[in-house]
């Protein structure tokens, strides 16, 4: 680099000029923040709130599949049964979109990312503070938009959008007449916008404003996932963006993108939406990927096996991820050598995502390894990612697929990698960094306690899934036939046992918050090697007031 | 922050610059993929998209007796949507020989109580057999006009081009189904009229 020195200069500059920010008002530090760090846990806290509301609508949609009939969302409906069908679209919908959107992507990229990535390469802040702060409350707007829309009309007298979170035309444009589908589509914008700019920000941050030494090939795998990630949503959002203003104005100003009766073509959407969504999947898994390899190394105490292997497997996977996107509508009629195609590029994923699995198995190869909650959630990761892989390599078969298309099958699958991978990864980075954001230590017992809980509980919803859509039951469905009952119940009894585990979650997090012992600056000793532990718990507002010097060191990861 | 900026502060700003743009051109790439989606269906016949040819492409007699009088179903299907028209197929189905150019006529017959103009979308099934089938003369090529009451026969001149032998996709199909569905045009681009016309009268769309 260039420009290693002026860094140096430049910060020195800022840090002059905002010494007084410690002073700053509720108002000016929260609403206003341009922080790094706060407007880490702005979003940490607006994706568990988030998580909330999608995991309580998930939540009505098991009570509702427990048993054959329509026995609870009616409840909602004044007993109309058509209402209640239209309801549960609703809220596949709004699951859907929430956990994507507004809790794993500000989770994952928005929280962990905005707080670490930074501190990792020894920047004092991200290269666009102020953009940042767009970027979160433009979330936050989206959020509310998309709340809104499942207040105002969709369908002919129903109201809210029940497209699915694919939005797939004809039913978004002449099914749903009503405004809700247009609040949805804004939604969609502008979290859309939001993450560009926070995509822009993080590879502005990670080119220009590395400490000296710290090479590219000397991040810690964290930062190289968020970078990776970065640029996926940076090629991939704006083609989302493209498709549903097409969408919209298709619905509201009489052109015919995807409108057979003006020349258009449905399908288009489906490709256009797919060339977005499946780039979309790997960048919820792959800062979850940074995260495992991270606490892997940390608790088997050595440095990750194969780093720049682990770093290439990530672009690889970013790589190839926007070259397999038909594998998601291998039922439109494509010919016979398309489907071949895209069932052997999806199979080709597996070679890197194979060397990330074999690579975290050597890291731990003969290390002192130790099971802190964190290591637990790495390890949980590993299982449940790799048993979704396996289930993701029979789906992307062409021919088989057209029998599981559609079916539970294919949602016991994304939920392994993404409900069970990217939320495994998640939960091991909050207590991975719990003690370092917050000063205070997590208990340990509990924590071990909502692992286990949340192990039994999810592996008791989404694995009876896999038997559901072998046997043929259609996803997206409210009510079903008494056949697939059995199942259906022991998936809600999942649910259940899961949300005991969250319970223990969020007790611990009282607890730790408000009665936790102080966090030492590296609670996780001589494996904890990136630069977030060399600060103090939590961190100074502003850290690397003298920027570090790497320029010696032989391995940062 | 003082107005001049720092060498860095101009290189951050140049990275934040050269990503915002790879950002809009990857918009401008979702809307350039509407005409080349458009362009890669008629060139490869992608989902069944029929072809639009002219005479010349039509089998010599040499080719035809090469081709030993292979004989292939066609049949033909009509429906309409937003118009108050019967439409529908003279013959259901027909036999014709591979390479040879065919003649078959659809019945439109309007109800409503002023004169309504529609326009034809098309596609053939099975998908694979669409590039080989060609249109020399159609009436989905045009906006069509019916006046109330009116009833006419609308022609297609068409061929299936003998080349689908060669495909292994296509080889083995022995039947192939042409479907209409005409949609309601509002603004009518021409004077009111029935037009059955060749590859020279298409409008760009």
């Amino acid at each position: 680099m260039a420009s290693t020195a002026s860094p140096l200069v430049a910060h020195d500059d800022h840090a002059h000029a905002d010494h007084h920010d410690h002073s700053l008002s509720f108002i000016q530090r929260w609403l206003f923040s341009t922080n790094h760090k706060d407007i880490g846990t702005l979003y940490l806290i607006f994706a568990i709130f988030a998580g909330i509301v999608g995991g309580a609508l998930s939540g009505f949609m098991r009570w509702e599949l427990a048993n054959p009939g329509m026995q609870v969302l009616p409840w909602f409906t004044d007993g109309n049964i058509d209402a209640a069908y239209h309801l549960w679209n609703v809220f596949i919908t709004g699951h859907g979109v929430i956990m994507v959107f507004f809790m794993v992507m500000p989770a994952l990229i928005g929280g962990f990312g905005n707080w670490f990535v930074p501190i990792m390469i020894g920047a004092p802040d991200m290269a666009f503070p102020r953009m940042n702060n767009i970027s979160f409350w433009l979330t936050v707007t989206a959020f509310c938009l998309l709340g809104a829309s499942m207040f105002v009309p969709g369908p002919a007298g129903f109201n809210g959008a029940g497209t699915g979170w694919t939005v797939y035309p004809p039913l978004s444009t002449s099914g749903h007449p009503g405004p809700a589908v247009d609040l949805a589509i804004f939604s969609l914008h502008l979290a859309g916008a939001a993450s560009i700019l926070g995509a822009i920000n993080f590879i502005t941050t990670i080119f220009n404003m590395r400490a000296p030494g710290m090479t590219l090939h000397k991040m810690p795998l964290f930062v190289w996932s968020v970078l990776v990630t970065a640029f996926l949503l940076l090629l991939s959002l704006p083609v989302l963006a493209g498709a549903i203003t097409m969408l919209l104005t298709d619905r509201n100003f009489g052109t015919t993108f995807f409108d057979a009766a003006g020349g258009g073509d449905p399908v288009l959407y489906q490709h256009l939406f797919w060339f977005f969504g499946h780039p979309e999947v790997y960048i919820m898994i792959l800062p979850a990927f940074g995260i495992v390899s991270q606490v892997i190394s940390t608790f088997a105490r050595k440095p990750v096996f194969g780093y720049l292997g682990m770093a290439y497997a990530m672009v690889a996977i970013g790589f190839v991820g926007f070259i397999v996107w038909a594998h998601h509508m291998f039922t439109v009629g494509l010919s016979v050598n398309t489907k071949m195609y895209f069932t052997a590029a999806t199979m080709i994923i597996a070679v890197p995502t194979g060397i990330k699995i074999f690579s975290w198995i050597a890291t731990m190869w003969g290390g002192k390894m130790t099971f802190e909650t964190p290591m637990l959630w790495a390890l949980g990761f590993i299982f449940m990612f790799t048993v979704g892989g396996v289930t993701g390599i029979v789906l992307s078969n062409g021919g088989v697929d057209t029998y599981m298309h559609d079916t539970y099958y294919v949602v016991a699958h994304f939920h392994y990698v993404l409900s069970l991978g990217a939320v495994f990864g998640l939960f091991a980075g909050f207590y991975y960094w719990f003690g370092k954001m917050s000063g205070k230590l997590y208990n340990e017992f509990l924590g071990k306690l909502h692992f286990w809980v949340f192990f039994i509980g999810v592996n008791v919803l989404f694995f009876p899934m896999h038997f559901l859509g072998a046997n043929g039951m259609p996803r997206r469905i409210p009510d079903y036939p008494e056949a697939f009952a059995y199942w259906n119940q022991i998936a809600s009894w999942g649910y259940a046992i899961m949300l005991a585990g969250m319970a223990v979650f969020f007790v611990n997090v009282f607890l730790s918050l408000f009665g936790g012992r102080k966090a030492a600056a590296n609670p996780w000793g001589e494996g904890a090697t990136t630069l977030e532990w060399t600060l103090s718990s939590p961190p100074p507002f502003h850290q690397f007031e003298t920027l570090p010097d790497l320029t010696k060191v032989q391995q940062a990861h | 922050m003082s107005a001049t900026l720092t060498h860095s502060q101009s290189a951050r700003i140049r990275t934040g610059i050269l990503a915002a743009l790879i950002a809009l051109g990857m918009v401008g790439l979702a809307y350039a993929s509407v005409p080349l989606y458009r362009i890669f269906c008629q060139v490869t016949g992608f989902g069944g998209t029929t072809q639009a040819g002219s005479i010349t492409g039509l089998a010599t007699p040499e080719q035809l007796q090469a081709l030993g009088g292979r004989s292939i179903k066609v049949r033909f299907d009509g429906n309409v949507r937003g118009l108050p028209w019967d439409f529908a197929p003279v013959d259901n189905r027909v036999q014709i020989k591979i390479g040879e150019q065919a003649m078959a006529y659809y019945s439109a017959a309007s109800s409503a109580s002023s004169a309504t103009t529609g326009t034809a979308t098309f596609n053939v099934s099975p998908a694979a057999a669409g590039k080989y089938f060609v249109k020399i003369q159609c009436f989905c090529f045009n906006e069509q006009t019916l006046q109330p009451g009116q009833k006419v026969e609308m022609p297609i001149v068409y061929y299936v081009d003998p080349a689908i032998l060669d495909d292994p996709d296509a080889r083995n199909i022995d039947e192939i189904t042409l479907s209409y569905t005409f949609f309601p045009v509002e603004a009518p681009t021409r004077a009111p009229g029935i037009y059955a016309t060749g590859k020279a009268d298409i409008p760009a769309r």
